[in-house]
């Protein structure tokens, strides 16, 4: 069971608290009903599957009900980073 | 005499009770302390199962966990029969009841032996050759046959009756492993004041200190050091020892399972003691300190009775003081075994000879050894053996060829090395590195937080292990800065040799069996065979030949089918590959992983406030979701047919009364509230006007319908929403997510209030004067308050919101109130009810009424692949609107095809049959095979009201295809149907507006 840093509640909360909420930094765009089909593909159905890092939404359900960003990697399963909607992917450094 | 192979002068148990027990019926006795292994062992009992595929009679091989050989059945009562028990295991209890497994219809005497004799033709991989032909015959013939010659245990036929316990625990230091190691390390980590967990699997903290009688630390025996620093450990606040607790898994961020065996030792626990206790601990450091395990010997027919481990015999003798033979040969390739020679020889036992397949082995055992006058033979492998039931010789011969010679013995004992218990590290996600110098898979780098030490981490000498241990746990418990403790231990044994893959004998171009593994009856040949047959990889070896894949998880064998794998394939071991360590290590019953919840406390149970009502009156309840709705409510000499038929006919002709509490409800506030509704429902809102009220469709982005509900308008910046009854929490995550991701700029609150009104709707001619007397400040007129109206004001004194609304055709009321004043307005409503003649009805006629007038219900008339079109619903799209969730998606080319699944009616050509539901539609019955499927039935009921059954249909290109007819066809029948309108009863829709 994952420990997730909740980055609203400022607390390590077992993942029983969380739900998974799919890839993050998907914005949906403000012209919808414009798009291409290739658009709306690429928008709604095309989703990354890395082995490494994978930028991520979770929603504290059991908590505070707010969605944030993760970054965690898919081999450790270590969470690099927990942040708040809407803010930028973060800098994790050359060296991790 | 009882117990001929306990000595007395040898052991722990001393003068233990006396606890008497039985095997396969037979009473034995042993000592309190003894496992089952050691008890049967002490009475002279090798022989105690059969194995997996060809009955060959097997005994006991080790004397832990690792045990592949000796599982058996222990009987409790008729409920608690757990099978595949490692007797090794099992503390034996006063009336402990065993019996051995997969054998019939004796243990000495089984029928399966004959698979043995037909051996050929259950070789490796022969489940994927010789049972593939004819198809049927696999579900029939040969799957129950295979079920019944080979196998293990039987599963018990009763719900289990004990109870399990479930304990969450943080640490700084979690210790998996209580020997020399694991007590450094969590003594160490102690005395920094950390909190640390310190678990064994055995009874007893100490691990092989158990037989290892050369080890001093402090000044004293390994084992008396053991017990001291366990009982000084269990003393401190800060530690929590935990015996006969296995850590069984390592998960993600150093979650360690372990479990916690409370009651399988006590001869009668209490009714109300938890059998087991998982344990979820969430450790800052794990030191694992889970040592090694020891291989046998791969050589042919090394699987008799009698055969077993050179430290398992130790350990037999040294703990429990049990002589597991009177004449005991030993065939090793380690220096370890010559040790339990030696013990066995002090002990009064006859050492037939040590057999060691090295030609020149050295060092003081060798000379204590020659000193004590027992036999050895270098250079020497043992090439056979024979006994029946229990080994009674070998033959062997040197290695270098030569004449074989036969030796007789009572028991053999074999060491082929020991494999470092690498398997929390793998779990851990670790790499293993191999050392080719030792032949040993050793922990990597960590990927957790964690640290290996003592064996498992490849370290051999009892000193270096002690100092490593302790300099790990402090530096666990974040006390580097301290001085570091030290403590002298010292060794006189000596583990240094070993051997991997078949021996003398047992090589390629032998065709003796020789197992490998021995709970899968696995042997060199067959992983030879696998190896010619194809498979180049372990994992593909693994799955041809199932080596490695029973309970015990190939815990002694795997490095052996390793290196004969990679022998045959000419590379070195780390080439061939390794297979993945899971979780769990040792097996897990499901009673510790499920615990409590099981039963009433499997899932919640959700009732309305008027649920006792319903249930007083004789209701019959359905289970929709986690809540119990009533279905319907049978009068007396009613079955569900006649009480559906009533109360539809009851409802339309007066009026019912129905609990709708269940629905799920969220309202919506804020500035912005109408924009926001425009972008989560296909309709328009902003025009909605204060107090009216619309049938809302939401969509998921692509296209297809997700919920749907009616909403009120209760002001400007105000709805009230209701969603379907299962639908309510993921329609309130959908609009959370929305709202704080997508559209967070909008000054929108989302509140759940499912549970806090309760809903009593009132449908029928009559329902208006049903309610007229009990509500106050509400004009209900139909000119005051049209169909689709909400208004706020009180009813029986208690604040309500009044929708004027109808799921049924009918006019028909919405009464909200809050939740703990539903029962009593229900009971108002209804004593009014029936002065009207009204009846009370349940989920089973909602859904018969709605049918008729063709509404739709979530989730049956849809599925996930239905759009808005094409149920119908295209009036409720707002045509002008530049945006709302499912917009773009509906205008995918194939959600606007010809050809799509549309919902329709269908009546039966013979009035009184009714359809199933989910079943196919086709246009031409005599259509060849595969018959083009049309569509098929969402919903159908015999319509009380319509004096005819009624069906809902998603049917291809259904809409185009008014008056066609269309068939279903059923077992025995074909049925005929006509396609028509979804609406059956008052078409006009007059009766909604009174």
């Amino acid at each position: 069971m994952l420990l997730i840093h909740c980055p609203y509640c400022e607390e390590d909360r077992p993942e029983l608290e969380f739900r998974h909420a799919g890839e993050a930094h998907i914005a949906r765009p403000e012209n919808m009903a414009e798009l291409s089909d290739e658009e709306f593909e690429r928008f709604f159905f095309i989703r990354s599957n890395p082995k490494g890092i994978v930028y991520e939404r979770w929603r504290h359900i059991h908590g505070c009900a707010r969605f944030f960003n993760a970054a965690r990697d898919t081999v450790s399963d270590r969470f690099l980073a927990t942040y708040k909607t809407g803010e930028p992917k973060p800098d994790l450094g050359k060296g991790k | 005499m009882t117990q001929p192979f306990r000595i007395a002068t040898a052991g722990r148990l001393g003068k233990a009770d006396p606890v008497r027990f039985s095997f396969d019926g037979k009473a034995f006795t042993g000592l309190s302390g003894d496992t089952l292994a050691s008890a049967l062992l002490a009475n002279g009992v090798h022989l105690v199962g059969r194995s997996f595929k060809y009955h060959r009679p097997r005994g006991v091989i080790s004397a832990g966990a690792e045990e592949p050989n000796a599982l058996v059945g222990i009987h409790r009562d008729a409920a608690r029969k757990a099978p595949n028990v490692r007797a090794t295991v099992q503390e034996i209890y006063e009336g402990l009841d065993a019996v051995s497994q997969n054998r019939w219809p004796s243990l000495s005497f089984d029928i399966g032996t004959l698979n043995d004799l037909a051996s050929p033709f259950f070789s490796a991989g022969f489940y994927y050759k010789t049972f593939m032909w004819p198809k049927a015959a696999w579900e029939k013939l040969y799957e129950p046959f295979i079920r019944r010659a080979a196998g293990l245990g039987e599963a018990p036929d009763r719900p289990d009756p004990d109870c399990y316990s479930n304990r969450f625990a943080h640490c700084d230091v979690l210790v998996i492993g209580g020997g020399a190691a694991g007590l450094s390390a969590a003594l160490a980590a102690a005395d920094t004041g950390a909190r640390v967990i310190l678990a064994d699997e055995q009874a007893e903290m100490g691990g092989a200190l158990r037989y290892e009688t050369g080890a001093m630390i402090e000044a004293k025996p390994g084992w008396d050091w053991a017990q001291a620093v366990a009982a000084d450990l269990s003393a401190r606040d800060n530690v929590r020892l935990l015996t006969r607790t296995t850590g069984f898994g390592y998960y993600a961020q150093n979650m360690m399972g372990l479990v916690e065996r409370l009651t399988d030792h006590l001869a009668s626990p209490a009714t109300d003691q938890s059998r087991e206790r998982l344990w979820q601990v969430r450790a800052r450091r794990v030191v694992l300190a889970t040592g090694s395990i020891e291989r046998h010997m791969v050589f042919p027919d090394n699987d008799r009775p009698g055969i077993l481990l050179a430290s398992a015999a130790r350990t037999y003798l040294n703990h429990y003081g049990v002589a597991v033979g009177r004449n005991v040969a030993v065939y090793t390739a380690e220096d370890g075994a010559w040790q339990a020679a030696i013990d066995l020889k002090r002990a009064g036992i006859a050492i037939a000879a040590i057999i060691d397949c090295r030609s020149d082995p050295q060092g003081p055992h060798v000379e204590e050894a020659r000193r004590l006058g027992i036999e050895y033979l270098t250079g020497h492998a043992v090439t056979a053996t024979s006994g029946r039931l229990r080994v009674s010789s070998i033959k062997i011969r040197p290695v270098s060829g030569g004449a074989e010679r036969s030796v007789a013995c009572d028991a053999l004992i074999t060491s082929s090395g020991w494999t470092p218990a690498v398997h929390l590290f793998s779990q851990s996600r670790g790499k293993l590195a191999f050392e080719a110098e030792t032949q040993r898979f050793l922990p990597g780098q960590p990927v957790q937080n964690m640290v290996s030490v003592g064996a498992c981490a490849g370290t051999v000498d009892l000193g270096e292990t002690v100092a490593e241990a302790l300099k790990a746990g402090q530096e666990a418990a974040g006390g580097a800065a301290r001085k570091l403790p030290k403590l002298a231990a010292k060794s006189t044994e000596r583990w240094s040799g070993g051997m991997l893959g078949a021996g003398e004998g047992a090589g390629a171009e032998s065709t003796a069996r020789a197992f490998v593994d021995f709970q899968n009856d696995v042997t060199a040949k067959d992983i030879r065979q696998a190896v010619r047959e194809g498979m180049r990889s372990i994992e593909h070896v693994k799955r041809f030949t199932t080596t490695g894949m029973a309970t015990d998880q190939g815990k002694t064998s795997n490095m052996h089918g390793l290196a004969i794998a990679a022998e045959m394939l000419g590379k070195p071991i780390p080439e061939v590959g390794l297979t993945t360590f899971r979780a769990p290590y040792t097996p897990v019953t499901f009673g510790a992983l499920v615990g409590h919840g099981r039963g009433r406390l499997f899932e919640p149970v959700r009732r309305t406030p008027i649920h006792d009502w319903a249930e007083a009156r004789g209701a019959v309840f359905e289970d929709v979701g986690q809540w119990k709705r009533a279905w319907y409510f049978p009068q007396a000499g009613e079955d569900m047919h006649a009480a559906v038929a009533r109360e539809c006919r009851t409802v339309r002709q007066s009026a019912g009364i129905f609990d709708a509490t269940t629905l799920g409800k969220i309202e919506i506030v804020g500035p912005d509230a109408a924009r926001f509704m425009e972008l989560m429902y296909t309709n328009p809102w902003q025009k909605l006007g204060v107090g009216r009220c619309r049938y809302g469709i939401m969509l998921r982005e692509d296209g297809f319908i997700y919920d749907d509900g009616v909403v009120g308008r209760l002001a400007e910046d105000r709805f009230h929403v209701t969603t379907t009854t299962g639908g309510a929490p993921r329609v309130l995550n959908h609009m959370e997510d929305y709202l704080q991701t997508e559209f967070p700029d909008l000054k929108v609150y989302l509140t759940s209030t499912s549970e806090q009104w309760a809903v009593i709707a009132v449908q029928g001619p009559k329902s208006r004067e049903i309610i007229a007397p009990l509500v106050d400040g509400i004009d209900l007129s139909d000119e005051a308050m049209p169909h689709m109206s909400v208004r706020e004001g009180m009813i029986c004194g208690v604040p309500t919101r009044l929708f004027r609304m109808s799921f049924t055709g009918e006019r028909g009321f919405e009464i909200n109130v809050p939740a703990d004043y539903g029962r009593a307005v229900w009971e108002a409503v209804w004593a009014e009810g029936e002065k009207h003649g009204a009846c009370v009805y349940g989920t089973e006629t909602m859904h018969v009424l709605r049918a008729e007038k063709g509404f739709i219900i979530v989730g049956q008339e849809t599925d996930g692949t239905v759009t808005p079109h094409d149920a119908g619903l295209s009036w409720a799209i707002g045509r002008k609107k530049t945006d709302f969730v499912g917009m773009r998606g509906l205008m995918r080319p194939d959600l606007a095809a010809p050809g799509r699944k549309q919902l329709v009616g269908l009546k039966t050509r013979d009035p009184k049959t009714v359809l199933e539901e989910g079943a196919q539609i086709v246009a031409d019955p005599q259509a060849p095979v595969p018959v083009p499927m049309l569509g098929h039935v969402t919903s159908s009921y015999w319509s009380e009201n319509c004096g005819h059954s009624i069906a809902l249909a998603l049917v291809a290109g259904g809409h185009e295809r008014m008056g066609e007819t269309l068939y279903v066809p059923m077992p025995g029948s074909v049925i005929e149907v006509e396609v028509t309108s979804t609406v059956f009863f008052d078409k006009k829709g007059d009766r909604t507006n009174g």
